[in-house]
């Protein structure tokens, strides 16, 4: 018992270490991180934070992620619910392959499909918008919610969709109504998966904006090239990325407990 | 389950195969037309055939960035797997600290791939890092990331144990938490021991959240780019160099547009073969 | 085999009970007899799913001790303790086969391999699972599964007692008769000691030889079937026992009489005297089946009016309105019924007095 918890500790001291660390740096000038080596922060101030705060081409970066994040994993969602019912219920001509040609497209290698991608978008003009980061982000986050949802519902037994079709339930009516609040921790478990790997995604999302979609992450490898980085400031902007998703967690929490309890995710 | 027989089925499943085509099939047609031709700018082009692929498989640094790649997604899954396992089993199963616990996990998932790398700078810096500065000063073992390979590598390998291993921890869990109680109580009536306990119950029934753990997790490390590129530049020397790293340099850095392309799509072949041998091999392992 | 005794036996899942309702056992003595067929049957969440826990050691009681033979085992873990359960919904190992599932407990337990082998074939044939002993377990359909559950109990020839925590909840109806004879002639040939949980009294009644019947964590009555049927000791299983349930009516004493809604109805001698001692809160309860239903007035009968009729085939249940109350009466398929005016007879031997809530006599 008690080299089960000394074995969590050890473990969960390694998790936040790097973050403290990263926490300690942002409340600390760029000279003071220079000068001198101290384990906590000593002139602390609060100026990063309030520079990311102010200085528009900072904050609008934070609202662009949130805005193209929260629409991806809308999109997902409405577009993973009905397929996933139709492969966890229904077996059909390709069905197979269909599932596994949507999975294929996490294995793509990012870096030569860059400027296709960029051709494509601006095809349609749609380079630096929201929407187009949140499709772009759909490629790798739909068929992932297709397969987390898909096990969800698999636990849901059969006999309650015919029930509520024998009592006259249309099926929009079913869906909507009865089977969609069953596979609410689904939902709540999914959506973090969504949310998670669209906002640390960089490369899709910096190669389809450029100035008034530009995500946060892409913000911060612009300040980086500049000469002599400024490691507070970056601190700072580094701690704040981590903030919108840990609000998610903190209140998806509960669904995820009990999601993580009920399905197979 | 037995499915019911439904073709209709395919209309609720088009939304999501417009979605996936439209961002999947242009690009992959795109890189494939790339990939045979030789291009020396616009609208001009050469039709080459295989060219490009044969040259591509020939070159010397790319066996050695993909032997690197082999190594590290072994290595990745070797850590990662049994790590996130056995801390899956030692997790609390209820009271108030699960939440927290679960929302810790989360934190290092939920940070964007390039600022995962801006953090280990900071920290395994030997001047201004913690980790660093302690290895170099308490334990007195000269370690630096950015001019020794080893140490390089180590650090990459340990970022991405820090960053992934709670991805296995929570799908472990979650699988683990689906066990009716009743299977801990048979077990212990039949006098199973603790192994037992494990071998013919906790891990058949993880059988499924392995599956994805092991696939994301290979699929994820094997296209590894942003962290080590913004950790170490894929240095010193190349000895972080990955395939998704080497594979930039030659499109963006050299625009060798064929080349990389014939290059995108082995790679893309290479996941896929990979990740059909595991699946096939969980799924017939407990068959 | 064995015999157990419960000694005080209390449980609480709050740490620091202090009153009644805290406690998902209230304290309480009981004994398992030696091969005993028992049956405890009580709603859902009555304690007896805890009562069976704190026996197989699965869960500590938070008082009293639990004996083996004379032999304290509170303290032994489950696997010490030499019980077999078979929970409610089929429990077995997926990635073996069902010679493995059988052989687990032994393998365990060090067994060498001829004897596994020879144990595992005799239970296989006792349970007739000999033609897919070699297949996955996985696939099988939930019956056979529970056979195995089972099975594995059976394997351990030094099983002290096997639990079973309503063990027939997925099977299908029609497979239901066929497990629980299995069990029947499993306890004839080897006289094993069985406690079966079960909230369906149907199967209470034919499964056991003696019912121990609980409600909110007391055990309210121990009888054979028969008893819990003639003699309810709670008005609780008055209502739950029986279908429909007794007719309770409540009643005010006045000699060897109980007046109720203003007629008298003769008790047993003495037992008014007794119950007049008790004091508190009297009812008559009468079974449907003791009540008769007649055309005529008669002797010591009560003018009723008939409110409703109910066919079940083989008999009828017929709504009486006496007074305020309501009582069931079943009576014979062919009897003619009057319309509305009916007499309804009591017989002394069959009803009972309680007194809040306790059997009287």
């Amino acid at each position: 018992m008690s080299k089960r918890r000394l074995g969590l500790i050890i473990y969960f001291t390694f998790l936040l270490l790097p973050l403290y660390w990263m926490f300690v740096m942002s409340l600390q000038t760029t000279e003071s991180i220079l000068g001198g080596f101290s384990l906590w922060p000593r002139d602390i101030t609060l100026a990063n934070y309030t520079k990311i705060f102010t200085d528009q081409s900072w904050y609008s970066g934070y609202i662009n992620s949130i805005i193209y994040v929260s629409m991806n994993t809308v999109i997902s969602l409405l577009a993973a619910l009905p397929a996933a019912y139709a492969f966890s219920r229904y077996s059909f001509i390709g069905d197979k392959h269909m599932f596994f040609w949507l999975l294929t497209n996490r294995m793509a290698p990012p870096a030569v499909f860059l400027l296709p991608f960029f051709q494509l978008y601006s095809t349609f003009g749609l380079i630096d918008t929201h929407i187009a980061v949140a499709i772009a982000h759909c490629l790798f986050n739909v068929p992932l919610a297709v397969w987390i949802l898909e096990g969800f519902m698999s636990g849901i037994p059969r006999e309650i969709d015919e029930t509520a079709y024998l009592d006259g339930y249309s099926f929009p009516r079913f869906f909507l109504t009865v089977f969609i609040p069953l596979i609410r921790a689904g939902i709540g478990v999914t959506a973090f998966f969504c949310f998670m790997f669209s906002w640390v995604e960089l490369l899709l999302a910096r190669t389809l904006t450029t100035t008034s979609a530009k995500p946060i992450a892409a913000i911060m490898t612009r300040t980086q090239s500049a000469a002599g980085l400024d490691w507070g400031l970056l601190a700072a902007a580094g701690i704040l990325t981590i903030v919108p998703g840990a609000l998610v967690v903190y209140f998806v929490r509960n669904y995820m407990t009990k999601g993580f309890a009920l399905g197979r995710v | 389950m037995n499915k019911i027989q439904n073709n209709k089925a395919w209309l609720l499943v088009i939304p999501v195969f417009v979605i996936v085509a439209f961002s999947a099939i242009i690009p992959l047609m795109t890189v494939v037309n790339y990939s045979v031709q030789d291009i020396f700018g616009p609208g001009q082009r050469v039709f080459i055939g295989t060219e490009w692929f044969k040259e591509v498989l020939l070159d010397e640094r790319l066996h050695d960035a993909l032997w690197r790649q082999l190594l590290f997604s072994a290595l990745v899954l070797l850590i990662e797997i049994p790590l996130g396992i056995l801390i899956a089993l030692a997790l609390p199963t209820r009271g108030w600290s699960v939440s927290l616990f679960l929302i810790i996990l989360a934190l290092p998932l939920l940070i964007p791939w390039n600022v995962i790398g801006f953090i280990w700078i900071v920290f395994a810096r030997p001047d201004i890092g913690l980790a660093g500065k302690t290895i170099n000063d308490l334990l007195s073992i000269d370690y630096n990331f950015t001019s020794n390979a080893f140490d390089a590598w180590i650090t990459v390998l340990i970022m991405d144990v820090w960053h992934w291993t709670p991805l296995v921890v929570l799908l472990c869990y979650a699988g683990l938490r689906a066990i009716p109680d009743a299977y801990y109580q048979a077990a212990s009536i039949d006098g199973a021991s603790k192994w037992a306990v494990f071998r013919y119950i906790q891990l058949p029934k993880m059988r499924e959240v392995l599956t994805i753990a092991v696939l994301l997790r290979f699929m994820d490390s094997f296209l590894i780019y942003a962290e080590p590129f913004v950790l170490t530049g894929g240095g010193p020397g190349n000895s972080t160099t990955f395939l998704s790293q080497f594979l930039t340099k030659m499109a963006i850095g050299q625009f060798d547009l064929g080349p990389a392309a014939a290059f995108s799509l082995i790679y893309f072949l290479i996941v896929l073969l990979f990740s059909w041998l595991f699946y096939t091999a969980i799924t017939h392992i407990s068959q | 085999m064995a015999r157990i005794d419960l000694q005080k036996i209390a449980h609480a899942y709050r740490p620091h009970p202090s009153k009644p309702a805290d406690y998902a056992l209230k304290p309480m003595d009981h004994v398992w007899e030696d091969g005993g067929a028992y049956a405890l049957l009580g709603p859902s969440g009555c304690g007896k799913s805890t009562l069976l826990n704190v026996i197989s050691g699965l869960l500590r009681p938070s008082e009293g001790r639990v004996l083996f033979d004379r032999r304290d085992v509170t303290d032994l873990p489950t696997k010490e303790r030499n019980i077999a359960q078979v929970f409610q919904f089929p429990v077995i190992y997926d990635t073996m086969t069902v010679f493995e599932n059988l052989a687990f407990p032994l393998r365990n337990r060090g067994f060498g391999r001829e004897q596994v082998s020879a144990r595992v074939n005799e239970v296989a044939e006792m349970l007739e699972l000999t033609p897919v002993l070699h297949k996955r377990a996985q696939n099988l359909t939930a019956d056979a599964k529970q056979t195995i559950s089972l099975g594995r109990g059976l394997v351990r020839s030094d099983v002290t007692a096997i639990l079973f925590d309503e063990p027939l909840t997925v099977i299908d109806p029609h497979l239901k008769w066929l497990l629980r004879r299995k069990l029947k002639q499993i306890h004839e040939q080897y006289k094993l000691t069985l406690v079966y949980v079960t909230h369906d009294q149907n199967e209470a009644l034919t499964f056991a030889d003696k019912v121990v019947v609980m409600n909110d964590g007391e055990v309210l009555q121990l009888g054979t079937p028969q008893e819990l049927f003639e003699r309810p000791a709670h008005t609780f299983i008055g209502h739950f026992i029986g279908s429909p349930g007794m007719n309770f009516l409540a009643c005010e004493l006045d000699g060897a009489h109980a007046v109720t809604s203003g007629e008298r109805i003769a008790l047993l001698p003495g037992l008014a005297e007794r119950a007049r001692q008790r004091g508190g809160r009297m009812e008559i309860g009468v079974r449907p089946e003791f009540l008769r239903l007649r055309n005529e007035a008669g002797d010591g009968t009560l003018a009723v009016k008939i409110a409703s009729v109910r066919d079940l085939g083989n008999f009828k249940i017929v709504g009486v309105r006496l007074g305020e109350h309501l009582l069931n009466v079943k009576v014979a398929e062919d009897q003619d019924l009057p319309a509305e005016q009916a007499h309804l007879g009591f017989t002394a031997e069959m009803t009972r007095l309680y007194a809040n809530g306790v059997l009287v006599g």
